[in-house]
């Protein structure tokens, strides 16, 4: 047929940089789960991470696992295991992807790298309910399992305005922390190293904002798609030198392509949002989908939640409350409807497509009157698709593309 | 001869149509058939026949754009479009004003918005439940072992509308024998069948403006389309061969995007 094409995805150099450092990551992460120190801290993708490193945690984050199972499509085989233990599939497919791959005493960690065995075993558990309550509930079932001590930050949800008396209470929160970590670590808390680390990571999270906004530029020079994977040492290795030295590089790179006026997709016609969790086992597949219909999927709230501009070495405790509560997902929807409208403005959307990602409620952000309201306001067409970041069952690709190929149609005869 | 021809070719889930257009839009030949497991061969079939009521003409001279779910296994179209620009073209040339267009169709159901001047302005479809398509009318038919075609005829029967609630096939099938078992007369049963799809179709966009139906469903069961109206409280424009709008609008864009 003579509209179909090849879509070739464009391959960043930087790719091969990260590879090693992430391969780095893990391996000292199995060296210390093997020597048994340092000690292990899982935290989620949100938590107090700069805190536990501080204290001399080698930190590993379970939701990475989590989109790793996705991206490995291994997810589908895990999910019906935690399912049959009384984890609904109606709940995060992180979790059940996660704790089902650990019932089955399987990783991809061990196929991505030879010699690593296993997730490394944690000594400690710390989770922040920013991102929902199902981190509470999966670091709960690893406390029950393995006996080790589940301990966190109960944010506050649904904020507009962020009080005084909110950031207090997660400040306490974090400081009351302290006195077991410092237990199981064998070390003691040293502010700073904490200014130290929180410094580090502010300065990784600017160079990572700077990468997702090379996409200001037209043709924009890396898409949603790939910024998914990209943004690994983002979530991480915040906190530390060699996430700065990465994020140095593949902004060089994204800089010369905006330069070169380079776009990831070739004769870039549409630039369109994703709002909701990607979906991992689809990555691919939808980029060059994307690309065969010369639209740019170029920006998202995803990519744009591992900013954290509030950090403040001066004041560290505070300003990690406040970096780690005033993100997009702990928001009421008056502040996420602004939010969006100033991205689609920035980046000069045609399109807003929102994932109803089944298993995450939290990261659905059209199911309350959203893509209405933003129609209304900003006379941008949206268009959702169901689907889920991690459980394929709840998506079908047919569905789901004939929806987007109208979507464009439909941008195209506007 | 030598004029042109453009064909529309609309392989969807349940049923393969094709439509033959001259220039002017005026249709000469259409042909509809099972989709069955092979797309290609009922494209082919269908088209062959329509090309067989357009007396004489030469298929060599015919433009052709195919659409719905199989619009990729159609080797000798010229071009594909998706179901849902092709319905909204459909619509349009038959009714050219801003409406909403409802198409329900074997798979899925659609509601399109169409602006003044022709242009789609949004559109829903159904969520991953066949509940509020033609599927879950052959599922509740086999379920209640009545011919489809006998559907229509029972429903205009019914002396009450029995309320079968849920969104989901099984679960309505459930819901199904429940009333079977409470000796619920089989026509009260059908009609509660279509006020579900209709509630379905209501439940995915306000239904402003004017109003169009169209797809198999609503060929095929009018009283489908008269409980709509009643329940909407406004009247419904109806194309003709409502179930060939998707490929009436492929065709229009053959002879737009490829004829003209």
């Amino acid at each position: 047929m003579s509209e179909e094409k090849k879509a070739a995805i464009k391959k960043i150099q930087a790719t091969g940089f990260m590879r090693k450092i992430m391969a780095d990551y893990f391996y000292e992460l199995d060296r210390a789960a093997k020597e048994g120190s340092p000690k292990i801290a899982w935290c989620t993708s949100v938590g107090p991470a700069e805190l536990l490193m501080s204290l001399g945690f080698l930190v590993y984050y379970p939701e990475n696992h989590g989109a790793m199972l996705g991206s490995t499509r291994k997810a589908m085989d895990y999910i019906p295991v935690a399912n049959s233990v009384g984890y609904s599939p109606d709940i995060c497919s992180y979790l059940t992807s996660d704790v089902g791959a650990f019932i089955k005493g399987e990783t991809p960690l061990s196929r991505a790298y030879e010699g690593i065995e296993g997730v490394p075993k944690p000594d400690i558990l710390v989770y922040n309910t920013n991102q929902c309550r199902d981190v509470q509930d999966w670091f709960g079932w690893y406390s029950r399992e393995l006996k080790i001590p589940a301990l966190g930050i109960s944010t506050y949800r649904n904020i507009g305005t962020i009080t005084e008396d909110t950031l207090s209470s997660i400040e306490n929160q974090i400081k009351g922390l302290i006195p077991t970590l410092e237990e199981i670590s064998g070390n003691t808390f040293d502010i700073d190293k904490f200014r130290h680390i929180l410094s580090l990571s502010y300065d990784c999270t600017q160079l990572w904002k700077k990468v997702l906004e090379t996409n200001m530029a037209k043709p924009a020079p890396i898409s949603f798609f790939d910024e998914t994977i990209h943004m690994g040492p983002a979530v991480v290795l915040r906190g530390t030198e060699t996430a700065i030295e990465y994020y140095k590089v593949l902004l060089k790179e994204l800089e010369e392509r905006v330069a070169n006026k380079e776009g990831a997709v070739e004769e870039e016609k549409f630039r369109i949002y994703w709002e909701g969790m990607p979906i991992w086992g689809k990555l691919r597949s939808l980029a060059e989908f994307f690309i065969e219909l010369k639209s740019a999927v170029i920006a998202s709230t995803y990519c744009n939640s591992w900013i954290f501009d509030s950090f403040d070495p001066k004041d560290p405790f505070l300003s990690m409350a406040r970096a780690y509560t005033e993100i997009f997902i702990v928001r009421d929807e008056n502040f996420k409807q602004k939010y969006m409208e100033d991205m689609v403005k920035k980046y000069d959307i045609h399109g807003i497509l929102f994932h109803d990602s089944k298993t995450c409620p939290n990261n659905s952000n059209n199911r309350y009157g959203m893509p209405q309201r933003l129609e209304k306001n900003l006379n941008v067409p949206t268009l959702t698709i169901n689907g889920d970041l991690n459980d394929l069952r709840c998506y079908s690709e047919e569905q789901a593309k004939t929806n987007i190929e109208a979507f464009i149609e439909q941008l195209e005869s506007k | 001869m030598s004029i042109r021809l453009f064909a529309g070719i609309d392989v969807g889930a349940s049923t393969t149509k094709a439509i033959i257009l001259n220039e002017e839009s005026e249709v000469l030949g259409y042909a509809v058939t099972d989709s069955g497991a092979d797309f290609e061969g009922a494209a082919r079939k269908v088209f062959e026949k329509s090309m067989e009521k357009a007396k004489g003409m030469s298929s060599d001279k015919c433009s052709v754009v195919s659409t719905g779910y199989g619009r990729r296994n159609v080797p000798f179209a010229h071009s594909t479009k998706t179901e849902i620009s092709c319905h909204a073209k459909g619509s349009y040339y038959y009714y050219p004003k801003d409406h909403t267009l409802i198409d329900i169709g074997g798979q899925d159901s659609k509601v399109i918005k169409i602006n003044t001047s022709g242009k789609r302005t949004s559109f829903k479809m159904n969520r991953k439940c066949a509940a509020g398509t033609g599927a879950f009318l052959e599922e509740m038919a086999n379920r209640l072992k009545i011919p489809l075609e006998e559907l229509n005829g029972l429903a205009e029967k019914a002396q009450t509308n029995v309320e079968i609630g849920s969104y989901c096939t099984v679960f309505s099938a459930t819901e199904i024998l429940t009333k079977i078992r409470e000796n619920v007369p089989v026509e009260d049963i059908v009609k509660g069948v279509f006020t579900s799809v209709i509630k379905r179709a209501l439940e995915m966009d306000p239904m402003e403006g004017n109003v169009v139906m169209s797809g198999g469903v609503v060929a095929h069961n009018p009283y489908f389309v008269k409980m709509f109206r009643e329940r909407i409280g406004k009247d419904i424009f109806v194309p003709p061969l409502p179930q060939l709008t998707g490929a009436f609008g492929a065709a229009l864009y053959a002879n737009e995007t490829i004829g003209g």
